[in-house]
């Protein structure tokens, strides 16, 4: 059922290149994905190598740990040093606020502990009533409909989340819209967009003249969707169109956006070191508020003003400006084994994959 | 983060499902947010099926990709 005899075909990937370059293009183009398991597969097989000169691929903010607030860190820690029980995804926990990470505050003697998914938090929770637990509800519409369903399915009283989930689909068309990311053609994010469905990303194309693609996630797959969405530019077309419809649909997962809805409303929220977008983030309903770590410790909302460290340029790495190694600090002060800026800490961060890939500036 | 992972649903009891991740990797998923029955492959992230998987689908956009190469 893979199908990664098909889908890792050296024979067809070269093939798709050969058309590829055969596309006549006026001008240089820009494709834009937004997915640090897109940029894996395109660092990783050599993608960008394989393409013509005049084709540029670039990384948008795609990677869920890279764009949570320094802030939500911050709380999280806060709350891990005052004694309560913070549970969060492993590489979530590396990434550093405005002044440490969670491991950090782990190593000195907070209570952090990583999960798999939140029901594992719950299970923490039930097994020991008389502690609070916090789970660091991290991630896109991929991640926020298993948190939503198991908020549905009433917690015990010692749990909450300090909620960082964001939506993608608002915050590409804002960055578009606003300038503050340049594309001609965008690579939507497979798995999210099996959760949104691809109706989300309509007003690109039909607002923007910006053709888009969803994508799987092996090479061939990406190279795929490349030629699908070069072929639109070379003919001035704009659609939405599927290239992963073994996830994908147009609708997306209805039960799934649902149970989201149920729970969360859209609100604007800001991303790290891009800023605030309209509608981009989903914040708990007040129906469900002592389920939010927030309300229930009081927590007070900070400035987001000192969030990026210095000399740290994540934030032009997640909008596809530089490259990550036209970062001064990239290999140099920050690296995998100790990560600076939020981009070399996730596997799906830019700077870490291309790290870990060896490129060197 | 939004890595999904294919594994064959072996088992089923209401929304928890034993699925297979191929080499013997055995987990449990819930399987809430999915129509899914044994035999069939999900999508798996953070500990939930997001998807079934369409192997017909799969199949039409490797037809797809032979049309596009042989145009």
């Amino acid at each position: 059922m893979s199908f990664l005899k098909e889908f890792r075909n050296r024979e067809l990937a070269e093939a798709l290149v050969r058309k590829l370059r055969d596309i006549p293009l006026r001008k240089p183009i820009k494709i834009c994905h937004v997915c640090g398991t897109h940029e894996w597969t395109i660092v990783h097989y050599g993608l960008r190598s394989l393409l013509p000169a005049n084709i540029e691929l670039i990384a948008g903010p795609g990677c869920p740990v890279c764009i949570t607030p320094a802030l939500d860190i911050d709380q999280a820690a806060e709350l891990a040093l005052q004694g309560k029980i913070v549970t969060v995804f492993g590489d979530v926990s590396r990434s550093i606020g405005t002044k440490y990470s969670l491991e950090a505050v782990r190593s000195e003697g907070g209570s952090v502990k990583i999960v798999y998914s939140i029901i594992d938090a719950i299970k923490i929770a039930k097994s020991d009533q008389s502690k609070e637990v916090v789970f660091f509800a991290v991630g896109f519409e991929t991640t926020a409909p298993i948190t939503a369903l198991y908020i549905l399915r009433t917690p015990p009283k010692n749990f909450s989340i300090l909620n960082s989930h964001r939506y993608v689909p608002p915050a590409v068309i804002n960055l578009y819209s606003r300038g503050k990311l340049e594309m001609d053609g965008v690579i939507a994010p497979g798995h999210a967009t099996t959760i949104s469905g691809l109706k989300a990303y309509e007003p690109l194309a039909k607002e923007y003249g910006i053709p888009v693609v969803a994508s799987g996630f092996e090479p061939v797959d990406v190279l795929m969707s490349i030629f699908m969405l070069v072929k639109q530019i070379s003919e001035g077309k704009a659609e939405v169109l599927n290239q992963y419809s073994r996830s994908v649909t147009w609708e997306g997962n209805v039960k799934a956006m649902q149970t989201i809805g149920r729970v969360f409303e859209l609100t604007d929220a800001h991303w790290r070191g891009i800023g605030k977008i309209d509608h981009s983030g989903f914040v708990l309903k007040d129906e469900f508020k002592d389920y939010d770590a927030r309300y229930k410790y009081g927590l007070k909302n900070v400035d987001y003003a000192s969030e990026m460290h210095p000399g740290c340029r994540c934030a032009e790495v997640m909008l596809g400006r530089i490259k990550p190694t036209q970062c001064p600090l990239y290999m140099k002060t920050c690296k995998p084994n100790k990560p600076i800026g939020p981009c070399m800490v996730s596997v799906e961060g830019a700077c870490r994959i291309w790290a870990t890939h060896m490129l060197l500036p | 983060m939004c890595l999904a992972i294919p594994a064959k649903v072996i088992e089923k009891t209401g929304n928890i499902a034993k699925v297979d991740f191929g080499d013997s990797t055995l987990r449990e998923v819930d399987v809430s947010l999915v129509e899914v029955s044994v035999g069939q492959y999900v999508l798996v992230h953070a500990g939930y099926a997001i998807q079934v998987l369409d192997e017909e689908e799969a199949l039409k956009t490797i037809e797809l990709l032979s049309d596009m190469l042989s145009e």
